[in-house]
């Protein structure tokens, strides 16, 4: 298993390398001039050549490249203009923001389409399975902009029943106490009940909206592979030495279906990195994607070139970390 | 009558069979939900195509006496903060949407098939170089890579275009990689070369045709993905400006009436959005499912 990892991990150096590649091409080799983008259309040329030999935009591709390269390596990705501010230490201060975000989002799709799959399936052509596919057809088809703007709008303008689509908890409330930096958590470890309340509120329309796509895909994947499962030899023979049905389905069927669920909710995660730069946009969820579309409104490039280079690596790393866990839900899979 | 023909036969008459389709095309119209997608592709190409005569108003045509109306007799769909009929445009948004997929798919279509049928049937390094880029390309999320490239080149429907149709590219390749390895062993890609054909003719000339269903099903899963990914990128900024009549955009500049109740402005570009990308969805299923003997076995 160590060997294995170590392996994968060697493997990730080329996929790294051509990843940071395609981001310096993209920084600095398209028709775009970011020195031009960053002083305006009308900027006279004595300053956005300014502005170029202070990027290093005049010297060599080569020499840009090893420059950037460098940097990476020290941990620099770069200055924000528009915040005054380095990129690195602009995504650390919103961090914890889109990792609760993207982590209620992942834990809702996880709680309701798992189980609305495995229902799915064990009465297929029931009115729940109907419905579930519907759902699963209509998730992937609703852009989560609108559905978050729909959400807003039912939730909050005509129930009431959120709170303002504004950031992670009610302007007269002080955060709770720093430990972790997701809200619901700390407020949870500090027993700040109102906090809590707040937090929590302020966190689920954001999180459901985000959540719609990976949960009519995740639904989808349980309800074909529990399908494909529950007519194998070995869940008729768990029925038929008298297990209980919750028995079958649950440590028999459900156990052998989860891979391929498992190997689409890491793949989700590239969806839910784009999904919260929208849904943060929305609901002014002060997180990385919030901080992203501000970027991209004022036109400064490296924070979204930096976003580019961090969600691509995290991408690599989660997928990783699923075939990982593929052995210990299935002990048949071995890792050489 | 029907006992006369019992004692005359001897034996009941069977009903008559119905009769199996067996084009692709009747195989897909007998899918339902693959007719109902091809249904909502036929309503919004036909609607793209004839727009200027169907809409009532012209779509840019500002009227600041009627901003902010909802839907009524005059105004099917209401009107916008300038005025605007929603109703035309989003007849012309039908044909920005549409187009924008067209382009994007080509894009990915004409670049990634050809990568991937070069990468499979030269093999070596070549093939080793542009697989590893491919693959590079897949380690990044889709509207991430996409953002970054419409932002590298500047906002714009051209930008939107390829920066959808860039990110689609290795999913072509990949698949047109696949189906070629297998078919270059085939007898006759054997025979042709064996008789001196060219490459490029192998390649295109029967390699391509026995590769296309499944390329085509990817096509039209990728004409859904464009329009989303194109309408989400206008929706950020990164895509159609304003005032151009694109849905995406339609939607980011009705987002801040959606709190003060003013749901038409959203509602009919969103309903828009999802019915077109549905239609694409449904109909690449479709495909799937009647190029799939397995599947079809199975319904």
């Amino acid at each position: 298993m160590f060997a294995y990892t170590l392996k994968r991990l060697l493997q990730m150096i080329p996929a790294l390398l051509g990843i940071i590649v395609i981001t310096f091409i993209l920084s600095r080799v398209l028709p775009g001039d970011p020195a031009i983008m960053l002083a305006g259309e009308q900027a006279p040329p004595e300053t956005v050549d300014k502005i170029r030999q202070d990027m290093g935009l005049d010297k060599s591709l080569y020499l840009q490249f090893f420059t950037y390269f460098g940097q990476l390596f020290q941990g620099d990705i770069g200055y924000a203009y528009h915040t005054g501010h380095s990129v690195a230490s602009d995504l650390a201060s919103r961090f914890p923001a889109t990792l609760e975000l993207t982590l209620a989002s992942i834990l809702i799709a996880i709680v309701v389409a798992i189980p609305v799959g495995i229902i799915a399936a064990t009465r297929k052509e029931s009115v729940i399975d109907h419905i579930s596919r519907v759902f699963s057809l209509i998730g992937a088809c609703v852009p989560i902009f609108w559905l978050g703007l729909m959400f807003v709008y039912i939730f909050y303008s005509i129930l009431g029943w959120a709170p303002a689509p504004m950031g992670r908890i009610s302007g007269d409330l002080n955060p709770p106490t720093h430990i972790t930096g997701l809200y619901v958590l700390d407020s949870l470890l500090t027993g700040d009940t109102a906090a809590l309340k707040s937090s929590l509120a302020h966190l689920l329309l954001p999180a459901i909206c985000l959540s719609t796509g990976t949960m009519a895909i995740v639904a989808r994947m349980t309800r074909s592979s529990m399908l494909e499962v529950v007519d194998q030899d070995f869940v008729r023979t768990a029925r038929a030495k008298g297990l209980k049905e919750s028995a079958v389905i649950y440590r028999h069927a459900l156990v052998n279906a989860l891979i391929p669920t498992l190997t689409v909710l890491g793949l989700q995660f590239g969806y839910l990195m784009g999904g919260a730069v929208i849904t943060e946009t929305i609901f002014a969820w002060p997180g990385i994607g919030g901080y992203v579309t501000d970027s991209i409104l004022a036109a400064d490039y490296a924070p979204i070139q930096a976003f580019t280079l961090i969600s691509a690596i995290l991408y690599c790393g989660i997928n990783l970390a699923v075939d990982l866990i593929y052995g210990t839900i299935d002990p048949r899979i071995r890792y050489e | 009558m029907s006992t006369a023909a019992q004692t005359a036969q001897g034996v009941p008459p069977k009903p008559a069979a119905p009769s199996k389709p067996t084009t692709l095309w009747s195989l897909l119209l007998h899918n339902r939900l693959a007719a109902v997608g091809l249904a909502f592709i036929l309503l919004w190409t036909v609607i793209a195509l004839i727009a200027p005569w169907i809409a009532p108003y012209d779509p840019y045509a500002t009227d600041m006496a009627n901003k902010l109306q909802p839907p009524s007799a005059g105004h099917w769909f209401g009107t916008d903060n300038f005025g605007r009929d929603i109703l035309s445009r989003v007849l012309y948004g039908a044909r920005i949407s549409i187009w924008t997929g067209l382009i994007a798919v080509a894009i990915s279509f004409f670049i990634g098939v050809p990568l991937g049928g070069i990468a499979a049937y030269y093999g070596g390094r070549t093939g080793t170089v542009i697989m590893r880029v491919m693959d590079v390309l897949l380690s990044f999320p889709s509207l991430v890579l996409s953002m970054a490239i419409a932002a590298s080149i500047g906002a714009g429907l051209s930008s939107a275009m390829i920066a959808v149709g860039v990110v689609g590219i290795p999913e072509f390749a990949r698949l047109m990689f696949g189906q070629t390895v297998s078919l270059r062993e085939k007898e006759y890609v054997e025979a042709s070369r064996a008789i001196g054909v060219k490459d490029s003719v192998i390649l295109y000339r029967h390699i391509l045709p026995n590769a296309l269903a499944p390329l085509l099903v990817q096509a039209t899963l990728g004409m859904g993905f464009a329009i989303l990914t194109a309408s989400s990128l206008s929706f950020l900024g990164l895509g159609v400006k304003p005032p151009i009549a694109e849905w995406g955009a339609m939607i980011s500049e009705g987002r801040e009436y959606i709190i003060s109740g003013q749901w038409w402005l959203v509602t009919f570009p969103g309903l828009s959005i999802a019915t077109s990308i549905l239609g694409f969805n449904l109909l690449g299923d479709g495909f799937r499912d009647v190029l799939d003997p397995r599947l079809r076995s199975g319904k």
